[in-house]
This record gives structure tokens, C-alpha cells and sequence, in this order.
């Protein structure tokens, strides 16, 4: 029973990435995408956490932190860019 | 004992499941970036929130292995999945992205008007 409940909640979270993915092709504008592929980032670490208990292993949860690092970097950096035109500004100071 | 610590489990991630579920059915379904944002940033972050912790109650009762990575994504997952629904939503307006057609209050547009009047006084 718990076995085929993990199963059921892999799938539906399944669904909800390919419903994420609909939006990242779709979405009319970039900021649209960022925000779709941002939402994909952390449904994967919830992906990963599920797959790690049906395989009754601990050793991929540090690859969980590791995606939710990545997944705020990125998103970051884009929307840096969609702002100023640049991702690192250079100091005209200098 | 087994039989309540599975439950326990099994309540925690299929929350989780469900909070993905209703962000999904948000992104879709909502007609503009802003409210798209307000789906997606808050419900998957909850959303991945309780099945981390439903990963760590697991390894905590099943295999007695206190995991504090989880505890670390979690609350990483907890500061930073609003800092960056915050940016990438302030980067679509000042980027020109436009509201919904039937919204009815744009403030921050009102507000940098008044700005700018009030500067050129």
C-alpha cells in the first residue's frame, strides 16, 4: 500500500511537470517561461525526494540542495537580465 | 507503529502532491504573468516543503538516520523560492510585460506617475 501510494504521488507530480512544460512552450512572454522553468526546478527536488524513499536510499539528497541552489542562481541571473540588459555590470568607475 | 509512521509519511507527501497539482493547475489556467507567479511561487513551494519533510520523517522512523541535509533544503527552499518569485515578477513589469486586460488597480504605475510629478515640482 505505501509502496503503490509513492508510486500514485510520483506520477500525479509527473503530470504536474508535463503541465509546466505546456507553459514553458506556450507562454507568451519570457518572464512566463522563467517562471515555468523556475516551478520545474523545485518539482524536481520533490521528484528526486520521492525517489530516494522508493529506493530506500539516502545517497541523492544532496543532489536536492544542490537543485534548489541552482534553481535560485538561475533564476536569478535571468531576470537580472530581462532588467538591466546584463547579467554581471561592469564598474565604469574604475 | 509501523501502520502510523507510514500514515504520518504518506500525509505529508501526498499533501505535497496536491499543493504541485493546484500550482500546475494555476500556471495554466490564470490569464496573465502576475497571477501565474502568485500560483507558482507560493503552492510548489509549499508544495516541495512538505514532501521534503515527509522524506525526512521517512528516513528519521524507517532507517533512524537523522538527515540534516533535508533540514538545509528546506529552509533554503523556504528563503529563496520567494526572493526569486519577487525578482522575476520586478523584472516582468519593468520590462513592459502588461497586466491582465480586466484588472482593475495598477499602484505601482500610479505611484511612480506621482513620483515623477512630485520631482519635477
Amino acid at each position: 500500500m505505501f509502496e503503490i501510494l509513492l508510486y500514485i504521488a510520483l506520477f500525479l507530480i509527473t503530470v504536474a511537470m508535463f503541465g509546466l512544460i505546456y507553459r514553458v512552450i506556450k507562454g507568451p512572454t519570457t518572464p512566463d517561461r522563467v517562471v515555468a522553468l523556475d516551478a520545474l526546478g523545485i518539482t524536481l527536488v520533490a521528484v528526486i525526494a520521492i525517489l530516494s524513499i522508493i529506493l530506500r536510499t539516502n545517497a541523492f539528497l544532496d543532489i536536492i540542495l544542490l537543485i534548489g541552489i541552482l534553481a535560485f542562481i538561475g533564476t536569478v541571473a535571468f531576470s537580472k537580465y530581462l532588467e538591466k540588459g546584463e547579467v554581471i555590470e561592469n564598474d565604469s568607475n574604475l | 507503529m509501523t501502520a502510523i509512521y507510514e500514515i504520518i509519511v504518506m500525509l505529508f507527501i501526498l499533501s505535497g502532491t496536491f499543493l504541485t497539482l493546484a500550482a500546475t493547475f494555476g500556471v495554466i489556467r490564470l490569464p496573465d504573468i502576475y497571477t501565474r507567479n502568485h500560483a507558482a511561487s507560493k503552492a510548489t513551494t509549499l508544495g516541495a516543503m512538505l514532501i521534503l519533510l515527509g522524506a525526512m520523517f521517512y528516513f528519521l522512523f524507517f532507517e533512524d538516520h537523522f538527515n540534516s541535509r533535508l533540514v538545509l533544503a528546506i529552509l533554503f527552499i523556504f528563503m529563496t523560492a520567494p526572493v526569486s518569485g519577487h525578482l522575476i515578477g520586478r523584472a516582468a513589469y519593468n520590462s513592459g510585460v502588461k497586466l491582465w486586460n480586466k484588472s482593475v488597480a495598477d499602484e505601482l504605475a500610479r505611484d511612480r506617475k506621482k513620483m515623477k510629478q512630485g520631482k519635477s515640482i
